[in-house]
């Protein structure tokens, strides 16, 4: 039978304690606009997970990792010649190029970096296939659910947080014109000198996201953060209408300097319509009948818990014979 | 004549209308209305004030089923039709798991209102899309102790049997208050 529905109204963090709960073996696909997530466990604990277009190889989870460079991962690429990961993993090990706890390390990163980018998915269809397991050839993990589940609880309260503060992804940042404020003078991350050089009124903050790979979750974050500060504000992208998303990542224009940016009038944000139900669908008081028109006068059962007994076995004797 | 009554409560398209219908000796006194509003158009008509079924036991006692209606304005009949009733069946659509939620809420409201024995049921098992019980216990926050039945609410031995078992939970608990009475009795002495 179906284990199906949408995480609009089945979360995800509730979808994965029934997981755990029910030490469920099999493969949760999640599925959204052109997006897709899958997710395995094996008896309740996560054992592997990847994109739809991704097939987490290997050479490419340690590439992301920095384990292997890009020279590296053309090379095994074009060495191997089809070998499977597993293989590859012993190959690793055995050439005491890696050990075989930092490939299951970096193995659960990428795991759970999958599951993570679900928690920020406010909405997506999903199915529990029992018979679709990890392809034999891949290396599998035992990932414990509870950890997730509290951090993805977290992290979903965040994210509800901060959607509320940037409820767009499809504005762009300037910076704040505020006297005295010197960037250089700022004590940044890499990642966020990153978003940095890219803000800009033509980029949107969904392609800034795009071009410094970050997840929804990382750069609402990242953009809360400077809005809070006072560094940036939001505005409409320049000559980009609103609703239009951009296709690629080299249409992201990043900043010469931070001197260069001009500054934009600020466009009010505009929130999205709340469904109402509407007037004409809640039945007025007088097509409602009166409650005591129709019930008749209820009793319930008097007497001793003998005759109450006797008379629930009477309904009983009743209901059977129907 | 002495009545007793049931209530048969849940979410919105969740089967009561249809669950007492098809035990019902009377045809069911529906206050049913058209619905106007887009969102709840998976059915033409919803039940706003409640639904009423009848069974005969014998010549002295009649047994009455109500059922609410599932949207949360139409709440202030909930209470109304609580009161004196022998025990309650939540009704969950298996299909739709985005009434889950829901179905929890309502059932804590009816436990609130008393505290009578209850089950839940899970209808339209029948349908591909349902979820395996097992799956909506979780699902539902539901103990081992609370009766889960799967359920098609056209069905009428279905429906007898998920009557059936709560007028057994019903019994049980009797069983159950009279032990402890006897043993706090016996504690007095």
């Amino acid at each position: 039978m179906a284990l199906k529905g949408n995480l609009r109204d089945f979360s995800i963090t509730q979808l994965l304690n029934l997981v755990n709960v029910a030490r469920k073996t099999g493969t949760l696909v999640v599925e959204r606009s052109q997006e897709q997530v899958f997710v395995s466990f094996r008896e309740g604990k996560l054992s592997y997970a990847h994109g739809g277009t991704d097939g987490a190889s290997l050479t490419m989870v340690l590439y992301h990792a920095k384990k292997l460079s890009a020279a590296q991962v053309r090379a095994i690429n074009e060495r191997s010649g089809g070998i499977s990961d597993k293989e590859l993993g012993l190959l690793l090990i055995n050439s005491n190029y890696i050990s075989q706890q930092e490939i299951l390390t970096s193995l659960q990163a990428y795991y759970l970096n999958m599951v993570n980018r679900l928690f920020t998915w406010g909405e997506g269809l999903f199915h529990f296939d029992t018979e679709l397991l990890p392809p034999k050839d891949k290396i599998t993990v035992r990932i414990s659910l509870e950890n997730l589940i509290i951090e993805g609880t977290r992290k979903m309260r965040e994210w509800e947080q901060l959607q509320g503060e940037i409820p767009s992804l499809e504005m762009a940042l300037k910076f704040s014109q505020r006297p005295g404020v010197n960037l250089r003078n700022l004590n940044l991350s890499a990642d966020e000198w990153k978003v940095i050089s890219f803000i800009n009124p033509k980029n949107t903050i969904h392609q800034i996201a795009k071009a410094t790979n970050k997840n929804d979750l990382e750069i609402r974050r990242i953009v809360y953060s400077f809005i809070q500060a006072g560094l940036v504000d939001m505005v409409r992208p320049e000559r980009a209408p609103v609703r239009q998303p951009v296709q690629t990542v080299q249409s992201v224009r990043p900043i010469q300097s931070v001197q260069s940016v001009h500054s934009v009038p600020s466009a009010q944000l505009i929130p999205s319509i709340q469904s109402v139900p509407s007037a004409e669908s809640i039945p007025s008081a007088q097509s409602i009948p009166s409650v005591q028109s129709v019930q008749p006068r209820i009793s319930l059962p008097q007497g001793s818990k003998t005759e109450i007994k006797s008379l629930i076995d009477r309904i009983i004797s009743r209901i059977r014979s129907i | 004549m002495q009545t007793v009554k049931m209530v048969v409560t849940g979410p919105f398209n969740a089967g009561k209308t249809e669950f007492i219908r098809s035990v019902s000796e009377i045809e069911v006194v529906s206050t049913e209305r058209k619905i106007s509003s887009e969102a709840e158009r998976v059915k033409d008509q919803t039940t706003v004030a409640m639904d009423f079924g009848r069974i005969s036991i014998d010549e002295n006692l009649v047994l009455y089923l109500f059922g609410t209606p599932g949207q949360r304005r139409f709440d202030f009949m909930w209470e109304i039709l609580s009161e004196g009733m022998l025990g309650f069946i939540v009704m969950v659509d298996s299909a739709r798991p985005e009434t889950f939620r829901e179905a929890r809420s309502i059932l804590e409201t009816f436990r609130a209102y008393a505290p009578t024995p209850y089950v839940v049921a899970a209808n339209k098992q029948d349908d591909k899309d349902a979820w395996e019980i097992d799956d909506m216990r979780i699902a539902l926050r539901l103990s081992q102790q609370v009766k889960l039945l799967p359920c098609v609410a056209k069905d009428k031995e279905a429906v007898k049997k998920v009557l059936l078992e709560l007028l057994y939970s019903i019994l049980d608990e009797m069983e159950t208050s009279e032990i402890s009475t006897s043993q706090e009795d016996l504690a007095d002495k």
